[in-house]
């Protein structure tokens, strides 16, 4: 009678209504009466604003309206779009409106939404709405942002919006106690995400009963609709978000940018409903972009490989504005830079620096991608310096499983020390190089083959997973004889929780899964939500299941004994019916719906507590921390530049698995997304701040063509100790050693250090040009 | 990502069309296979006033063998036709190996070759395989035809001799140089950042070898390094009457890489499309002395 849908590889629910063509998408959302918008966005990194005259464009065929910064300014000032999380004092004098007012910042900022019957006469009138701009000398770089020869915000007299500089241990003593140091710069591109869904929003506002409807918000609706509120200065239980399902987030979709105002104050204003779907050429120089960092990096350690600290300077470009993310990105870069190792001496300074560029928010593994590339690129020129095979110098400084929990120290600016909850770092590494069979590989290290050198790339990683929000809340509720009906406060950006939650609920409860259904996305549902990222999802709301289902189990265990005139120790409920455990004749007393009938309000069984139903909040705010390994071997053409990845192996552990095949899908997932962004994928500015990578033409993603195949070990050596059902987060591990493996395999093939991404052709042509001169 | 208004037209004869043209001149853009028009228009940088969509005239698609041994190709034949043509593959090789490399299927079951040439991409493999080949085109408009060499009709970057009035109707591949009959060889090659992407450098060479593998001819054609693709007569030259083997093959990959004035752009540098001409050109070569022109299993 043991249920066992937890850990079983069970196909998505989702996948029917997706393969089908039977989602419903934001721009799946037609209301009548509705209306389109447009946004004009400067074509200047850097101008001041002398004049909008939208004349024109308010007269052109079918033209609803032209909303301005003037005509939001009574209702915004002085409340710019806030920061969601972790806000250090200082950094808020840098957010952003939803309009220009008399400044831009970079290309793509919103200057004025133009809504019109169609999105082509929306367009249209774009032409229509003239803006004089005074150009402005652009900042298109961390360098030029120190100079502070030209300042975004002139009256705050500085272009660096935050700094963080702190130590953990002596690291001088390290120093001076090393018999090697080390000292590179190294540079992470800038990239971002490009969910196939771009985003969207409907809104429609009921005039006469005051209630704001929107659709397409997702990821953190709960603090979009508090922002939305604060914004509209309208009460929030009169704002109702709508989440259709979601094509994809990876940390860019769902965060509050200028659009998730505009597009309700137009529906509000014009009193008829409001559709803006960006466009892909509008997401590329709008929506957040990511990692562009510059990193000094320092290391010391003896000569047998032990390393003793590590001091780096971070350098990220924060782009034009400060956006929901604040600090986040660059700080989680420094926080998480020691990595798996033992690393106890160790010093950081973080600059967060304005640039005439979109703004910086987070995608998937966040500073963490960054952060494992410096690292273990310097892991890698160390090994080959001290003449140390650089699997083995990892395997010497990996924290030892007997180290945890491991404390890290305080490496964040909030005032709480990270902790590495479990895992057995080495024996993960060690699986990830029996995968690749890298004793006979790391022989063809370097060597010339058919016109091709190989090489091969080993890196490892720890990832801070499942926080952010320190609760996630679930309401389970039994509806019928085989309806288990489960809400929650987490929204899904299509990773699949209505499968992962169902199969939770089943097991937590003693129900078939085909009992339960699961809704989300609706902030009435649940009245509070953290919401999705951090790969928190199965950490928190996955838990909050389980604790829902199991209070609901007692319930059902505590009504049925009542009936049945037994200690409720003596019963048990599973597979939807209740069973007696002693005498246990085999056949069920009760079924569900029996259980039902006698907590109903009419009934004398129900013990006070009407109906089959049970909320609970998961609390935790503490961080779990999967971990991995990335080995992979591929072959560089010398001529060209080119490289063919022939094999990928990664091993992860991620405590408890609820779904294997879920959770390898999310692996090769996020590798996938991770070669692209390490091979193709750049967010590229010319000299004067404006972006190159205007579409896909441009901006390369990899298809399935380019994608190797991946060699999947999951490992479950260590659950988590701090949650009851011991996950950790596994959407964005995938991704995290990519840039780092890659790197090193392409560095160890052609004898070069690469320090830079993306790893393109032409890049690894001057590498070697550079080799040949040297 | 709308287009800006046009008036749409769909003719169905030729004659329909050409009268199309000549009332609308320079207003008009046609739509063939729409793969590089749809997107033009959708992110407005064209915005032609008239679209004439061709797709509907019946006597445009078509791969017709011509007594020379040679091909005469309909200007709205989908890329994929050519790609699986038996009379491709057996009387002009290197176009139906080239092919696979336009895109992907998806874009060649749309694409039209008539539509590639007119666009007159320098990154596109159609206009440097005309080049090549030294092909013709049939240019109609209502009043007049005219047959032009790709050398006279690709102008620059995106630019041809086209008029407006004027359709390209036509694309005439001789076997002059080409039967099977004579020692001709063939290498087609380009590089991209991923599989199916316009080249940053291509090449096609051609090449004819005596018995003793002395070079009688060669052509030697890159693309993706300038305005229109380019015939490198100097490293042609250093060919002719010359045995080929790895020193002269090195020295006309040195030789292509000085003729190339290739600009820069965010995939490539001007100094990386430089060098890797010079290899890529080499390669094909080495490609044509292992392959004999109509060696199917080569």
């Amino acid at each position: 009678m043991a249920q066992t849908y937890i850990g079983a590889p069970i196909r998505r629910e989702e996948d029917r209504r997706f393969l089908t063509g039977q989602g419903q998408f934001v721009d799946d959302v037609k209301l009548p009466n509705m209306l389109h918008a447009a946004i004009l966005r400067s074509p200047h990194p850097h101008a001041r604003i002398l004049s909008i005259d939208a004349t024109a464009a308010l007269e052109m065929d079918g033209v609803a309206g032209v909303i301005t910064f003037q005509d939001i300014k009574d209702t915004v000032v002085p409340r710019p779009i806030p920061i969601r999380m972790r806000t250090y004092v200082g950094i808020e004098r840098f957010l952003q409106y939803p309009l220009a007012e008399d400044k831009v910042r970079y290309v793509g900022e919103p200057v004025a939404l133009v809504v019109a019957e169609t999105r082509y006469l929306a367009e249209d009138a774009l032409d229509g709405v003239e803006v004089s701009y005074d150009p402005l000398p652009p900042v298109v770089n961390v360098w030029q942002s120190m100079q502070e020869d030209s300042l975004l915000f002139e009256e705050h007299g500085t272009n660096l919006a935050y700094e963080f500089a702190s130590s953990i241990g002596d690291v001088d003593q390290a120093f001076r106690e090393a018999d090697y140091t080390h000292k590179e710069e190294f540079r992470c591109h800038r990239h971002t995400a490009n969910p196939l869904e771009t985003r969207g929003l409907v809104a429609s506002y009921a005039s006469g009963r005051q209630e704001l409807t929107v659709w397409g918000e997702t990821k953190v609706p709960h603090f979009n609709r508090g922002v939305l509120a604060s914004l509209l200065q309208m009460p929030e239980h009169r704002i109702h978000f709508i989440e259709p399902d979601v094509g994809g987030g990876f940390g860019v979709r769902g965060e509050f940018y200028p659009e998730n105002f505009l597009v309700p104050f137009a529906a509000i204003k014009l009193g008829r409903p409001v559709k803006w779907i960006e466009d892909r050429l509008e997401h590329l120089i709008s929506a957040n972009h990511s990692r562009e960092h510059v990193c000094e990096l320092e290391v010391a350690a003896k000569k047998d490989g032990t390393i003793l600290g590590m001091r780096t300077k971070i350098y990220g470009a924060l782009g034009g504005y400060v956006r929901t993310h604040g600090a986040s990105v660059p700080v989680s870069t420094a926080a998480m830079l020691t990595g798996p190792y033992l690393i106890p001496n160790y010093e950081w300074d973080v600059k967060c620096l304005l640039t005439n560029k979109v703004g910086m928010g987070t995608f998937s593994a966040p500073g963490r991608y960054e952060s494992c590339f410096f690292r273990e690129r310097m892991l890698d020129m160390m090994a080959e310096d001290l003449k140390i095979d650089p699997t083995q110098l990892r395997l010497k400084n990996l924290i030892p499983p007997t180290a945890m929990p491991y404390e890290l120290g305080r490496t964040r600016p909030e005032d709480y020390s990270l902790t590495y909850d479990s895992g057995d770092y080495p024996a993960v590494l060690k699986k990830a190089l029996e995968v690749i069979d890298y004793e006979n590989l790391k022989l063809t290290g370097g060597q010339y083959k058919d016109g091709r050198f190989h090489g091969v790339g080993v890196a490892s990683f720890v990832k801070s997973t499942g926080t952010g929000t320190p609760y996630e809340g679930a309401r389970v509720v039994v509806t019928g004889p085989d309806q288990v009906a489960v809400y929650l406060g987490i929204s899904t950006l299509g990773q699949g929780h209505e499968t992962v939650m169902a199969q939770i609920c089943a097991d937590g409860l003693g129900v078939p899964m085909e009992y339960v259904a699961v809704y989300h996305g609706d902030t009435d549902l649940m009245p509070f939500g953290g919401g999705t990222f951090a790969s928190r999802g199965t950490t928190l709301a996955g838990n909050a299941v389980y604790g829902a289902a199991q209070r609901l189990r007692e319930k059902i265990l505590r009504i049925s004994a009542g009936y049945l005139d037994v200690d409720p120790n003596d019963v048990e409920f599973a597979q939807g019916h209740v069973y007696r455990k002693t005498p246990s004749s085999g056949e069920p007393e009760l079924d569900l719906n029996q259980v039902l009938e006698l907590a109903g309000p009419a009934s004398k069984y129900n013990q006070g507590e009407m109906g089959l139903e049970s909320t609970h909040y998961f609390h935790s705010s503490q961080e779990c921390y999967p971990c991995g390994a990335h080995a992979v071997h591929l072959a560089v053409d010398p001529e060209t530049g080119q490289i063919e990845i022939l094999k990928y192996a990664i091993a992860e552990d991620v405590g408890h698995v609820i779904n294997p095949l879920l959770l390898t899908g999310q692996v090769v997932g996020a590798a996938a997304q991770g070669v692209g962004a390490t091979i193709l994928e750049e967010l590229v500015y010319d000299d004067e701040g404006q972006p190159l990578a205007g579409s896909f033409m441009d901006y390369l993603l990899p298809t399935s063509l380019d994608i190797p195949a991946f060699d999947v070990a999951i490992l479950d050596l260590a659950p988590s100790p701090i949650n009851p059902l011991g996950v950790k987060g596994a959407g964005e591990i995938g991704i995290v050693a990519t840039g780092a493996a890659l790197s090193n395999a392409v560095s160890n093939a052609l004898g070069v250090q690469v320090t830079e991404l993306p790893l393109s052709p032409n890049k690894i042509k001057e590498l070697l040009g550079r080799k040949t001169q040297a | 990502m709308k287009p800006a208004k046009f008036e749409y037209f769909a003719p169905t004869s030729l004659a329909e069309a050409l009268e199309l043209l000549h009332e609308h001149g320079d207003d008009a853009k046609v739509l063939a296979g729409g793969q590089s028009l749809m997107p033009m228009i959708n992110m407005r940088l064209a915005r032609p006033k008239v679209v004439a969509d061709i797709n509907r005239i019946p006597d445009l698609d078509y791969i017709s063998p011509t007594p020379d041994g040679g091909l005469a190709i309909g200007a709205l034949t989908r890329q994929r036709s050519v790609e699986k043509s038996t009379d491709v593959k057996a009387r002009i090789p290197v176009l139906a190996a080239a092919m696979p490399s336009i895109g992907h299927f998806q874009i060649r079951n749309r694409g039209t070759v008539g539509g590639s040439i007119s666009h007159a991409d320098p990154s596109a493999e159609l206009p440097a395989l005309c080049f090549a080949l030294d092909g013709e085109f049939v240019l109609s408009s209502a009043s007049n035809q005219r047959v032009l060499k790709p050398v006279d009709f690709f102008i620059s970057h995106l630019t041809t001799a086209l008029e407006p009035g004027e359709l390209l109707t036509e694309i005439r591949l001789p076997a002059r140089a080409l039967a099977p009959s004579e020692e001709w060889r063939w290498g087609f090659q380009e590089v991209c950042r991923r599989q199916g992407d316009f080249a940053m450098v291509g090449a096609v060479s051609l090449l004819k070898l005596d018995g003793g593998g002395i070079c009688q001819s060669a052509c030697i054609t890159m693309f993706g390094v300038a305005g229109t693709p380019v015939r490198i007569r100097r490293a042609e030259e250093a060919l002719l009457g010359s045995r080929v083997n790895g020193s002269v093959l090195q020295d006309v990959s040195r030789i292509v890489s000085e003729e190339l004035d290739p600009d820069s752009d965010i995939h490539a540098s001007s100094a990386y499309r430089k060098e890797i001409g010079g290899v890529i050109a080499r390669r094909t070569l080495e490609a044509a002395i292992d392959r004999r022109n109509g060696d199917e299993t080569a």
